[in-house]
C-alpha cells in the first residue's frame, strides 16, 4: 500500500481548534442531542434483549430447581405470605415482591421437597444459592449456587468444586461446617474448602438460617395442607 | 503531525503502539478480568466493539461536536456502546457476561477508548478511524489474551478450561489472584522491553501517539 497522502492528510487535523466562543446554546444542543440519541438506542436495545435476559433467568432458576430437588415429576410456586405458605397471593400483590419458594412432586404425586433460594452476604458480595430441603427426613437434597462474585480461582470452589457441592447431598440440617481433617463422619458436617473459609462457612450459615425461618412454615405447609 | 498510511494506521495499534504493553493504557481490565482465557476474551471482544463503535459515530459526528463538550460527547458516546454490550452479552451469552461482572461497565473508563477519540477519530475520515480502532482493538486481544493464557495455566493448569497436567498438578494459585496479575504484567513488560533493546542496540525511542504530542505542544 501507498502513502496516500491524498486522504491520510492532516485533514482538519492541524487547523486551530474553535477559537470563535461557541455560544452556549449550542453546547447545550450538542450534549442534548446526543443524550436523546443515546437515551434512544438505549432503550432500544433494552427492549430487544430483555426478553432473552428474562427468559434466560427463568430458565437457570427452573434448571436449579430440577437439580436440587434431583429431578421432581413437577414443581408448584408457593408464596410465603402473611407468615404461611400459599399456593396463591390474594389479587393485587404483585408476585415479584413475595418471597417465592418450589415444592417438587414425584411422579406419583407425592412430595419429594421444598427448593429455597436464598441470600445472604460472602466474603465478596452476596452469595444467592438455592437449596433442596425434604422436610421429612430433615435432610438436605442438594446446592446450588445462583449468584456469587468470590474470588475466581478461591471463593468460586463453593459453585465449581464438585466434592464441596456434592456434600449436600444427604446432609441433616443444621448443618456444620468442620474443618475436614477434624471431621467425624456425622451426617450433618460439611466439609469447609481450605483457603475458601469464609465462603463456604456462608454457604453454610445461608441454609441454616433460612431453614431456621421457613422451617416451621413448611411444618405448618406439610401439617395442613397435605391431607 | 506526520502522515501516516492506512496500513499504518491499522497495524501500528497491534504491536508497535499496542495499547497495553506499549502504551500501558487499559491496565484496568488487563489486571482486572485476566485470570481465564474466556474471560480476557470475552472482555477483549467486547473492548473492540466499544472502541470500533465509539471510533466510527465520533470521526462521522465530529464537525458538529463543540470542542468545549468533546469529552463529554465522547463519553456518552462511549457509556451507550458499553450500556448495548452489557445487554448484549447478558442476552447472547450469559456465563460469560456472569464472569465479567461489574467489569463491563468499567469498559466506559477505560483510558485507552477515550484515547483514541480524543487522538486519532476525532481529527481523521472515517475510514481512517476504523482502522485505527480495528488495529487497536486487536492489540488489546492479543495483550489481553497474553495475560489470561499466563495466568490461567499457571493458576489453574488449564487453558480455555480444559486441563493440561492432569490432576496431579498443584495450581500456582496467585496467579489467578490480583497479585498474579502484576507479576503476569511486569514479568511481559520486561521481557518484551528487553527484546526491543536487543533488536535495536539502541535506547528505545518510543512514538508517542498521534495527537498527544500536538495536544501538549497546542
Amino acid at each position: 500500500m501507498t502513502v496516500d497522502g491524498q486522504h491520510g492528510g492532516p485533514t482538519g487535523a492541524g487547523a486551530a481548534p474553535h477559537k470563535k466562543e461557541v455560544p452556549p446554546w449550542r453546547l447545550l444542543a450538542t450534549l442534548g442531542t446526543a443524550g436523546a440519541m443515546a437515551g434512544f438506542l438505549i432503550v432500544f436495545v433494552f427492549v430487544a434483549t430483555e426478553p432473552a435476559i428474562t427468559e434466560h433467568k427463568a430458565e437457570v432458576l427452573r434448571l436449579a430447581i430440577q437439580e436440587v430437588l434431583k429431578g421432581p415429576a413437577g414443581f408448584d410456586t408457593l408464596y410465603v405470605h402473611d407468615g404461611t405458605l400459599q399456593g396463591q397471593l390474594p389479587p393485587g400483590m404483585d408476585a415479584e415482591q413475595v418471597e417465592q419458594i418450589y415444592v417438587g412432586y414425584a411422579e406419583d404425586g407425592s412430595k419429594i421437597g421444598f427448593a429455597i433460594a436464598s441470600a445472604e452476604p460472602g466474603f465478596q458480595d452476596i452469595i444467592r444459592l438455592i437449596f433442596g430441603y425434604d422436610s421429612n427426613t430433615g435432610t438436605v437434597l442438594g446446592m446450588k449456587v445462583l449468584e456469587s462474585k468470590e474470588t475466581p480461582g478461591l471463593g468460586d470452589k463453593i459453585e465449581k468444586d464438585s466434592s464441596f457441592v456434592g456434600q449436600f447431598d444427604g446432609a441433616s440440617i443444621p448443618l456444620i461446617g468442620v474443618n475436614a481433617r477434624r471431621r467425624t463422619g456425622d451426617e450433618h458436617e460439611i466439609d469447609m474448602i481450605t483457603g475458601v473459609t469464609i465462603s463456604s462457612r456462608a454457604v453454610v450459615r445461608i441454609i441454616n438460617n433460612s431453614l431456621e425461618r421457613l422451617g416451621p412454615l413448611i411444618e405448618a405447609y406439610n401439617g395442613g395442607g397435605s391431607q | 503531525m506526520r502522515a501516516t498510511t492506512p496500513r499504518q494506521d491499522f497495524v501500528r495499534g497491534i504491536w508497535q503502539e499496542n495499547p497495553v504493553l506499549v502504551q500501558m493504557l487499559g491496565l484496568c481490565p488487563a489486571l482486572a478480568v485476566t485470570n481465564t482465557v474466556a474471560n480476557s476474551l470475552a472482555m477483549g471482544l467486547a473492548t473492540f466493539f466499544v472502541l470500533t463503535g465509539s471510533s466510527l459515530l465520533v470521526s462521522t459526528f465530529k464537525r458538529f461536536i463543540p470542542h468545549e463538550v468533546r469529552i463529554s460527547t465522547y463519553i456518552l458516546i462511549i457509556a451507550t456502546f458499553v450500556t448495548i454490550a452489557d445487554m448484549s452479552l447478558e442476552a447472547i451469552v450469559p456465563d460469560v457476561h456472569k464472569a465479567l461482572g461489574a467489569f463491563i461497565a468499567l469498559i466506559v473508563v477505560n483510558c485507552m477508548i477515550l484515547g483514541r477519540q480524543e487522538a486519532f477519530s476525532s481529527k481523521r475520515p472515517v475510514r481512517r478511524s476504523l482502522l485505527d480502532a480495528f488495529g487497536t482493538g486487536i492489540g488489546f486481544i492479543i495483550a489481553m489474551l497474553m495475560m489470561g493464557t499466563v495466568r490461567e495455566v499457571l493458576g489453574n493448569g488449564s487453558f480455555l478450561g480444559m486441563s493440561l497436567f492432569g490432576p496431579n498438578y498443584e495450581p500456582w494459585v496467585v496467579f489467578v489472584l490480583p497479585p498474579g496479575g502484576f507479576f503476569t504484567i511486569g514479568f511481559i513488560l520486561l521481557g518484551l522491553n528487553w527484546v526491543e533493546r536487543r533488536k535495536k542496540h539502541k535506547p528505545m525511542v518510543r512514538e508517542w501517539p498521534e495527537g498527544v504530542a500536538s495536544e501538549k505542544a497546542a
